[in-house]
């Protein structure tokens, strides 16, 4: 599936070339809902190369994967486009119950990368992007306006969002409206 | 908007949250044994109290999970959010 | 008017620097600097305007947030037109057209203003009293003539072309008011570190400083010293100023409503640039410096135009250069007044007299204006006012005590300044749910205890002093950072006594007397004594009754007056009256900026399926189904719609069809747990529900009602991938979240939402299988291998599938389930491969009817929340073995089994071709009048090209008993007979189904 995206078709089509500087459309991923109690903590280690984040609202990655804190027994997995771990993580994980469900096409990646991408953000989103309350590494569902989100601070001024493929076209308008002001 | 503390998350804007009613009325093990009166009293009949109030509360739009909160209703201000499972926290013990 | 009231220097304008506007048609020169109030007074003009209830002429009262009377509506176009904005606000700009409000056909002669001669007869709750009834004549005649007299300015004809931001903010301290004790707070506050915010509602900080040219403070001018302060903010990056930015409503947990205006005051704004912004900042702390508002005096006619604040006043001479008149009498019983006595004398007005309601006044103001010589009359009273649209002169009466007054002498003039004290504004902190305590020796209810993490500081504490002011704003705003307060700054300010008058000025005018108390709604001390002895004893009640505080200025000006008159008439300390509650907004915002963003393509997310664009080429017509738009029908050479779904129907029938369900709800089970889940959830028997099967499964609530259905696959032991109906998807995952974390979390099952994972491709029709034959791999598509309900995985044009072999039409029926990203290259291999099989592409409303042909529900369609699966003919659903699912304890209860439950049946009219109107009402016999007994509704209702007749569903009190019976269904053109008869229309054996 390491055609995923390219062979298929990206929400963003539609959008005839709305966009702004610092907006752009993440690279294509491949995603799985990894949900389980503490007994998957370990074998999901071996298999993603790093620990699975138990802190709230943090990520942890290596070598290109990553793990998101979505919840006390939920992360989001995010691999390269055809990196596929949930066999290898199903295997590991064993006896242990567990719930693994692929979600590669049920949302969008967008990143948003300026200088003033907390203040954009702030527009639509009632969170506190200063660095001490939505530090470098924080991950967490969220609302922007009307549009269930995804946020992942992945550099001071670097946010990843994850957004339901529906919800895209919508989200997008809003960024660039919002950051139409800073301009 | 209001401020909720989420047991998982910490304080979160209001929007993020969905309120689900009454906390602490767990569902009869066995309802069919139950009778009409018992069963009537587990699905329709509320506290509505003014005053402190226990119910419960999701955080939708975060970690997605359900927790308990006490939550003054003459004020609106939360006076105590727990996880659910937890026993409803001593108020004495709160405000001390 | 006599020539120009412009001084020759001073204030915070820039004389040279004119600017051009038009006020009620006539055009006017200001200049840069001024608000449209401070331009008019210098031109003389202080008629601005007509009251809500007698149309009496009005003038300009004060110079800020709390003018009731200078209502003006500002028109920039048809689109754009303002009203109720105080003219004391409107910053002038260039080509600012404005018009006066409440008056027609124009403000010196208003018809309207017979209420004025009528006054006698309408009193306090005259609105209440008199159009009672005949009840008849509220709609034909009451109502309209009071909405045409009524109202406050124009609504804009156009829609609103600007557009109008959001922001959430957040900091350590945020402080409202940018006056001493606001700059002061935010100075110290800053040095702490944190995120301080400061917001202001005028164009520039400063607040009462900018009427103060000749105070020092830290020996700078009050000029220099909001420079030094404002540019030691503005060099700290953790420091946002903001100005012309209100902050209008203060909510729990420290969320303030900020609404900023940014372009109000341009005379061209760029087209499309925001006009507003919301801001919405959560605090940690907040320091309210909100100032005080000035109290007028309530004395017989004392709303002349020409009678205004005397602070007004003092700001209009200092911070615009405007003198308020030639001849003033000032009519006090405040210390302040003294100021703009002072100020106006040594500007070269007249000071005719200052009369003094207190017997002894002293203090230093009082000494001060007494070694000018101004006349001071003290133990007097002013009893009245002469004049047309303008003042003429006022009436004095020496106050002798027991009621007494002196006789009457006239003072010719053409201003009266008045002023009765100063008012803590304590808006912000009563929305926030602080409580008040009335403080006696200031005549003032004052900040008590908090509600929020809150602090009041400076005059609307009831600080005055601007010394004292400055050094309680920094202490308020040390506390609230955390850090030690600075050493107190030195003033030259002299310091007024802060005691002021309250309630009505004693007269001997005799009961045809109006003292205003309230300007905006016109209510006299007579009104809110009358409403006392007409019993009316709580403040709440009274002023409901007599509307006093109630409009746009929330009773800025008038409130503690009010209360001073029902204390009186009540014989009852004002503590023991209390204070009506305070409420958002502080001064009205626009519904543009509390909309924001949330307009046109951006007022709700409009989500569209992977296979949308396809659908819009085809010239799909679409429907919104909760926040989807689905594809409703396919129209082909102008067909309209019925015609298009009488050729969808008769080709998915005849041939095959193809329907995007991509908008399904669907969640995948995951667990070892999920049968036992799905059965103690779905009202279905799941355990032995094979894997590579699927089954119709129906979600009860705990009251025993169907909330859902869908189609539900067993992917494998541990995963069932799970449909629901397209608006129904959150409310199932979220019952599901509730039973699972609140009621059994022993259970390791979890759920997950995969609506979008999937594109849903249905295929329906007796030519699907030939059509996907050459698609498909490694997938046997026999009836034998993949019968009806039942699923595989395989490939399809070379992407992976869940293909579910399911029918909502009655035929043959495949459900292709594809990676959202392929599901629209999927689709047109389908088309393409399906186009030599007559391939049709069918819509919601098509679907609906193919349906409703084999008797198909949909919930909220035959359900409504008080449907059980019995009652939808969904018994056979029901696992009845099962000891327990969400539902089945409360289906037990005898009225869920009672015989004359709505039941669902079909309804057959005599004619074919008559199509009965959805939701129109069955009764039991021809000829009943309204109101008459109705046994059912139709729920659904169809022209069947297929069965070439018209076809509907109803709920029909003990329907399933009534087979064969005629009943018959209102109608306008009379009732119409129907049979009642099964409701499955089409191939009731269901042998269509299975090839």
């Amino acid at each position: 599936m390491s055609d995923v995206i390219v062979a298929g078709r990206s929400p963003f089509e539609a959008l005839d070339g709305l966009s702004m500087p610092g907006l752009a459309a993440a690279p294509d991923r491949t995603r799985h809902v990894l949900r389980g109690r503490d007994d998957i903590h370990s074998p999901a280690a071996e298999v993603l190369g790093f620990a699975l984040p138990t802190d709230a609202c943090r990520a942890a990655g290596a070598g290109g994967r990553h793990a998101l804190w979505l919840g006390p027994d939920e992360w989001l997995l995010l691999t390269p486009a055809g990196e596929r771990v949930d066999k290898a993580l199903a295997f590991a994980i064993g006896d242990a119950p567990h719930a693994l469900v692929e979600v590669s096409h049920r949302q969008v990646g967008i990143i948003l990368d300026r200088p003033d991408a907390a203040q954009v953000l702030s527009v639509g989103c009632a969170l506190d992007f200063d660095l001490a309350a939505f530090p470098v590494g924080m991950c967490t569902r969220t609302l922007f306006a009307k549009a269930e989100i995804v946020l992942w601070r992945t550099g001071e001024n670097v946010f990843q969002i994850e957004v339901w493929r529906s919800f895209a076209d919508y989200l997008w308008r809003y960024l660039v409206l919002a950051g139409a002001e800073f301009a | 908007m209001l401020l909720i503390t989420c047991p998982y998350c910490g304080p979160r804007p209001e929007i993020e949250f969905a309120h689900g009613g009454e906390a602490h009325i767990a569902r009869p093990q066995d309802p069919s044994s139950l009778g009409v009166e018992d069963w009537t009293e587990f699905l329709y009949m509320r506290a509505n109290p003014k005053g402190v109030h226990a119910e419960r509360w999701r955080h939708l739009h975060g970690c997605a999970r359900f927790f308990n909160a006490l939550r003054d209703t003459t004020t609106d201000q939360f006076v105590a959010t727990y996880k659910t499972g937890e026993p409803r926290p001593d108020l004495t013990a709160v405000t001390a | 008017m006599s020539g120009s009231f412009r001084t020759g220097i001073g204030g915070r304008i820039r004389r040279e620097r004119t600017v051009r506007f038009r006020f009620d048609g006539v055009t006017y020169a200001g200049v840069e600097g001024d608000t449209l109030a401070s331009a008019l007074l210098a031109n003389g003009v202080h008629l601005m305007g007509r009251s809500f209830k007698y149309h009496r002429p009005r003038g300009v009262l004060g110079a800020g947030a709390d003018e009731p009377n200078a209502l003006v509506e500002v028109i920039r176009d048809a689109g754009r037109t303002v009203p109720n904005l105080r003219a004391t606000q409107v910053e002038l700009y260039n080509g600012l057209e404005a018009r006066s409000q409440n008056r027609w056909p124009s403000l010196a002669f208003d018809v309207g203003a017979i209420n004025n001669l009528m006054a006698p007869f309408i009193p306090a709750g005259f609105y209440y009293k008199t159009f009672m009834w005949p009840r008849k004549a509220w709609d034909a005649l009451y109502e309209p003539v009071i909405r045409a007299a009524a109202g406050l300015g124009h609504a804009p004809t156009d829609p609103d072309p600007d557009s109008y931001l959001n922001r959430y903010a957040h900091c350590e301290v945020l402080v409202v008011g940018a006056g001493p004790t606001g700059l002061s707070a935010a100075l110290t506050a800053a040095r702490g570190g944190g995120r301080v915010m400061l917001v202001d509602e005028q164009c520039e900080p400063g607040g009462s400083l900018l009427s103060e040219p000749d105070v020092r403070i830290d020996g700078l001018s009050t000029r220099d010293w909001i420079a030094r302060t404002v540019a030691e903010l503005n060099a700290n990056p953790r420091v946002t100023i903001l100005s012309r930015a209100t902050a209008f409503g203060y909510f729990a947990h420290n969320m303030i409503a900020v609404n900023e205006r940014l372009s109000e005051h341009q005379a061209d704004p760029v087209p499309g640039a925001p006009r507003e912004r919301l801001w919405q900042i959560r605090a940690g702390e907040v320091v309210i410096a909100a100032g005080a508002h000035e109290r007028p005096l309530v004395f017989p006619d004392n709303d002349r135009p020409g009678i205004l604040l005397a602070g007004a006043a003092r700001t209009y001479l200092n911070r615009y250069g405007v003198l308020p008149g030639r001849r003033v009498v000032i009519a006090t019983g405040h210390d302040e007044a003294y100021r703009t006595a002072i100020d106006l004398s040594r500007a070269g007005v007249e000071v005719a007299v200052i009369a003094d309601l207190r017997p002894r006044p002293t203090g230093p103001l009082v000494e001060l204006a007494r070694a000018l010589g101004l006349p001071i009359r003290t133990g007097c009273a002013i009893t009245g006012s002469k004049g047309g649209r303008r003042v003429t002169s006022a009436r004095l009466s020496a106050i002798l005590g027991a009621g007494k007054l002196g006789p009457p002498d006239e003072i010719a003039c053409d201003a009266v300044l008045m002023s009765g004290g100063y008012t803590p504004s304590v808006h912000l902190f009563s929305q926030s749910r602080g409580k008040l305590r009335w403080d006696e020796a200031l005549s003032a209810f004052l900040p008590d205890v908090s509600a929020e993490r809150e602090r009041s500081a400076g005059a609307c504490r009831g600080v005055f002093s601007l010394e004292a002011a400055l050094a309680d704003g920094a202490t308020a705003g040390a506390a609230a950072a955390g850090v030690a307060p600075p050493t107190p700054l030195r003033t030259t300010a002299v310091d007024a006594e802060p005691a002021g008058v309250i309630g009505a000025v004693p007269h001997d005018r005799g009961p045809g007397a109006r003292a205003f108390v309230d300007w905006q709604n016109d209510v006299t001390s007579k009104d809110l004594k009358l409403a006392v002895r007409e019993g009316f004893q709580s403040v709440e009640h009274v002023k409901r009754y007599t509307t006093n505080g109630m409009a746009t200025d929330q009773g800025k000006t008038s409130n503690i007056n009010a209360l001073g008159v029902l204390a009186d008439e009540l014989k009852r300390p004002v503590e023991k009256i209390g204070l009506t509650t305070f409420r958002m907004p502080y001064t009205p915002v626009t519904f543009g900026v509390l909309a924001g963003m949330a307009r046109g393509d951006l007022f709700d997310p409009v989500r569209t399926t992977p296979i949308h664009g396809w659908a819009v080429d085809q010239g799909a017509v679409f429907e919104d189904v909760s926040l989807w738009k689905r594809a409703r029908y396919f129209p082909q050479g102008g067909e309209d719609m019925e015609a298009a779904v009488r050729r969808e129907c008769v080709a998915v029938r005849n041939a095959c069809g193809i329907f995007d369900a991509s908008t399904l709800g669907k969640i995948e089970v995951v667990g070892r747990d999920a049968a036992e889940f799905m059965n103690r959830f779905y009202i279905n028997a799941w355990t032995k529900l094979g894997i590579g099967r699927c089954r119709y499964g129906v979600l009860c609530r705990e009251d025993g009602f169907v909330m859902d259905d869908g189609v539900v696959g067993r992917i494998a032991a541990d995963r069932f991938h799970v449909t629901t109906t397209t608006g129904g998807a959150p409310r199932v995952l979220n019952m599901m979240e509730d039973y699972l974390q609140t009621e059994w979390p022993e259970l390791d099952v979890w759920f997950t939402s995969t609506t979008e994972e999937w594109a849903v491709i249905a295929l329906q029709g007796p030519k699907a299988r030939d059509i996907l034959a050459g698609l498909v791999e490694g997938i046997d598509l026999s009836q034998e291998a993949l019968p009806h309900m039942a699923l595989t995985e395989g490939q399809i044009c070379g992407v992976p599938t869940r293909l579910f072999r399911v029918s909502f039409s009655g035929e043959l029926g495949f459900e292709i389930n594809v990676p959202a990203s392929h599901g629209r290259r999927v689709w047109e291999a389908v088309w393409a491969a399906g186009q030599p099989h007559g391939l049709t592409a069918y819509g919601t409303e098509t679907m609906h009817v193919l349906r409703a042909e084999k008797g198909f529900i949909i919930v909220g369609q035959e359900t409504d929340g008080t449907a059980t699966p019995d009652d939808v003919g969904l018994a056979w659903a029901v696992g009845k073995a099962k000891p327990d699912y969400v539902g089945k304890r409360s289906l037990a209860r005898p009225s869920m089994s009672a015989p004359d439950r709505k039941q669902l049946v079909g309804l057959l009219t005599e004619s074919p071709e008559t199509v009965l109107q959805e939701g129109a009402q069955i009764v039991a016999s021809l000829g009943l009048k309204a109101p008459m007994p109705v046994i059912g509704h139709v729920t659904s209702s169809y022209y069947s090209a297929v069965l070439g007749r018209s076809i509907a569903l109803a709920m029909v009190s003990g329907g399933r008993a009534k087979m064969g019976e005629t009943l018959y269904s209102p109608a306008g053109s009379g009732d119409v007979p129907v049979k009642v008869v099964g409701p499955v229309f089409y191939d009731p054996e269901g042998a269509r189904l299975n090839v």
